[in-house]
């Protein structure tokens, strides 16, 4: 980003120190840093991975969005960038990785088939869509989708992150970077614990 | 070039009277082996008769007849066709075979995924636990009468979706709203304990301990599914004695997309773009695979020019699948990135080839019944000779010089993780793997298919049978691919790309098929079974990422944690093949 962007038009500046001085709002600086360094997770499901690594290589450069640094662990990463086919055998070490990240914390959906299922969808160890259990930011189609493709998504959450306002974001309210979300569990079939009653009552429903 | 062995005759039944009997349904071949003698049987083969490499172990569910079938295609080293025996047990439960791991060591994670997805229980395996699914999971998902929650029909097209366009979520319909459902008589608000680790912990626990004089404390360490060197979603489980492995379980199935239930729903011609997702990194070679099986089922050849069309793509699948295995290598022994680029740049051009032929990068589903999908457009055919004649030789040339005399990769590679030429043949070891340990065993030369026989290369071969032997084996087979292509681009000729006309069903005469190719990978086959439908009523993928893990424990225990990382590296694994 320009530094015209950066300064909040409407005051002066005089002629000697523009270039050196910029005047600006705390959310305009505060989000102009976070999204020029958004650290993605090193973390890779499935086909779609081997586009991201593509992403990321020379041909396509991530590191002209400074996101080129891909953290192996949750701790320091600020994407999860879920880049294939969430399975049911998977899924809890996901939603655990993902309590495991800091605030402020942003997926992306890569491919079809963490949007909603894509062509493995019907299958028993499928799950249908990460957005079942974790919340998502951007969704990026296509199976697997170009590296231009996963590029525009990183764009849109640079966008997202430039209309933030730390005043209002949920990781600065009282509380708002507890909320776990409860770990799936790996019984007769996956079991979603804030789920169990609707199961029950489902299961009751179609017995009758 | 090693001359492929001389087709003898091989009568077993004769041999064997009491054992054996042909498999005399149409369309079907082989033998079919009394159950209580598949053991004595199956060291015959070896011992007596040299088939010493069994390649895939599969089962069948044969609910209208009852019957459950275990299927077994075993080769020789020394190349030729291979043979093919069968089991067969009734229908009941628990389904009993006897276990054949102790004489090919290479069936054990088959025969674990036999139990897992089909319930056939294999008497005296050393570990029979599931392997794809986890531990508590309630059935058998591979069995006909066995429904996945999304069940809509037997047999696509649905008739939702076609003729008549209308479409439900699947989450609308389901019983629970959502992928799931649970045995009868489930509570989940009741029972939440599960504990899917416990039985894997048990297995890895049962090692001989060694009595050093020092009192040591063993650590079980767990590395993935999340982890940056396990190329995916991989775990390994480990237990440590410092740092010395002392004994390791591989856990698989956190990538399990039920290739084989959905390919059994599919009609034929759907599963096409299937295989490009099973290794993702070399979708055109796994479309010659399943092309070859359904053809031979089908009894069609394809037309020169699609043949020369395909050997050319599955040759530079392998190249392009080679530089990024080594790149990954030197990833995992600590060249973080760095020779990736540039290994990643002549992927990229490759990739840009199959852009322009198939339309996608990755997933290519090039490959039709009969021939290719397209033409190659106008200007490949240049493009691909630039390369193959000029800019890959010197590319590869270079990464080489700079990898090959490095300090570290010799000091790491030479001696680490050595896997013997007999170890090799024993775990059913395929590809690269098997033959940076010696033994020349490539399929396009021990059993050619397509116009392989035709065209002139060496089977890369190495005697080590280390880590650095399978890093450099892979420039060896760059080389030779590179030799091939040059040769396909100099014969290429005109004509036709299609042998029949293109259709979307394609009539299948029942029978049973196994077509298998050289994936950059190692041996990749399928499995066919058609009833003469629409879809395939067994369709198994003999996944080569898969079974040269069998390997990989024995080649660990004994070696320093660190070299863990580079002897899976050095394998070269994806996950979309090994779990499907
Ligand atoms: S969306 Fe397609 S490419 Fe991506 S993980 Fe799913 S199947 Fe693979």
């Amino acid at each position: 980003m320009d530094t015209n962007e950066l300064n909040a038009p409407g005051y002066e500046i005089p002629p000697e120190v523009q270039g050196q001085v910029a005047i600006t709002t705390l959310d305009r600086i505060y989000n102009w840093g976070r999204r020029a360094s958004v650290w993605p997770m090193m973390f890779g499901l499935a086909c779609c991975a081997i586009e991201m690594i593509c992403t990321a290589a020379s041909r396509f450069d991530l590191a002209r969005f400074g996101m080129e640094i891909m953290r192996p662990s949750p701790r320091q990463s600020d994407l999860m960038i879920v880049s294939g086919t969430v399975t049911k055998k998977m899924v809890p070490i996901i939603v655990r990785l993902y309590n495991q990240m800091p605030e402020p914390k942003y997926v992306l959906a890569m491919g079809a088939c963490a949007s909603g299922g894509g062509p493995f969808k019907e299958g028993y160890n499928v799950v249908s869509g990460i957005d079942k259990f974790i919340p998502v930011d951007v969704y990026v189609p296509g199976c697997p989708p170009t590296p231009q493709a996963l590029l525009n998504g990183l764009m849109k959450i640079q966008e997202k992150i430039s209309g933030e306002h730390w005043r209002t974001s949920r990781w600065y309210q009282k509380g708002g970077d507890q909320a776990e979300i409860p770990i799936p569990i790996l019984g007769p079939d996956l079991i979603d614990p804030r789920k169990v009653e609707e199961y029950s009552r489902r299961l009751a429903e179609s017995e009758a | 070039m090693t001359a492929p062995a001389p087709v003898e005759t091989l009568d077993l039944a004769a041999r064997f009277p009491d054992w054996v009997t042909a498999d005399a349904r149409p369309g079907y071949s082989g033998w079919i082996v009394e159950k209580d003698k598949l053991p004595d049987f199956a060291r015959a083969l070896r011992d007596d008769l040299g088939y010493d490499y069994l390649s895939s172990v599969t089962g069948v569910d044969y609910l209208p007849e009852g019957k459950m079938e275990v299927v077994y295609h075993a080769y020789k080293t020394t190349g030729g066709p291979g043979v093919v025996f069968k089991v067969q047990v009734a229908r009941q439960d628990p389904v009993e075979v006897p276990s054949l791991v102790s004489i090919y060591p290479g069936a054990e994670f088959q025969e674990r995924e036999a139990w897992d997805l089909l319930g056939i229980k294999f008497t005296g395996h050393p570990d029979l636990r599931r392997i794809l699914m986890w531990e508590d999971f309630a059935g058998h998902p591979l069995r006909k009468d066995w429904r996945e929650p999304y069940f809509e029909e037997e047999f696509k097209p649905f008739k939702s979706r076609w003729p008549e366009g209308k479409f439900q979520m699947a989450e609308d319909k389901a019983r629970l709203g959502d992928n799931l459902s649970f045995p009868a008589g489930f509570d989940p608000q009741k029972k939440t304990d599960f504990d899917p680790e416990k039985a894997l912990y048990e297995a890895l626990r049962q090692y001989q301990k060694t009595e050093s004089g020092l009192e040591t404390e063993h650590l079980l360490v767990n590395i993935g599914p999340h982890h940056p060197s396990t190329h995916g979603v991989f775990r390994v489980a480990v237990v440590l004695d410092g740092e010395t492995v002392l004994s390791l379980k591989p856990v698989m199935g956190y990538l399990h997309r039920n290739h084989e239930k959905i390919g059994e729903r599919n009609t034929f011609l759907m599963n096409m773009p299937y295989t490009d997702r099973l290794d993702y990194l070399t979708s055109m070679s796994n479309n010659f695979g399943y092309a070859l099986a359904v053809e031979k089922l089908m009894g069609i050849t394809p037309p020169e020019r699609a043949e020369y069309i395909r050997v050319m793509m599955a040759e530079l699948t392998r190249i392009a699948n080679h530089v990024w295995a080594i790149g990954f290598l030197l990833n995992d022994l600590g060249a973080y990135f760095t020779p990736m680029l540039y290994a990643q740049e002549e992927r990229e051009l490759i990739l840009d080839i199959f852009e322009a032929v198939s339309g996608s990068r990755m997933m290519c589903n090039y490959f039709r019944f009969g021939g290719v999908a397209r033409d190659l457009p106008d200007g490949v055919l240049e493009k691909v000779r630039d390369l193959a004649f000029e800019r890959l030789p010197r590319k590869v040339d270079e990464l080489e010089a700079l990898l090959a005399d490095n300090e570290i990769i010799r000091s790491r590679g030479i001696g680490q993780g050595v896997l013997t030429a007999e170890d090799a043949i024993r775990y059913s070891a395929a590809g690269p793997l098997l033959r940076a340990s010696g033994i020349p065993y490539d399929v396009r030369r021990a059993e050619p298919y397509s116009i392989y026989d035709r065209l002139e290369f060496d089977v890369a071969c190495r005697p080590n049978g280390d880590i650095y032997d399978r890093m450099m084996i892979r420039f060896d087979e760059i080389r030779q691919s590179l030799r091939i292509i040059q040769q396909t681009v100099k014969q290429m000729p005109g004509g036709p790309i299609m042998a029949v006309k293109p259709a979307y069903q394609v009539r299948v005469p029942p029978g049973e098929a196994y077509g298998r190719v050289e994936g950059p990978k190692g041996e990749l086959g399928f499995y066919i079974v058609s009833t003469g439908k629409s879809s395939p009523w067994r369709y198994h993928v003999r996944a080569p990422s898969f079974i040269n893990l069998t390997a990989f424990g024995p080649m660990c225990v004994g070696q320093k944690i660190a070299d863990l990382v580079a002897i899976l590296g050095s394998i070269d694994i994806v996950l979309g093949e090994c779990d499907r």
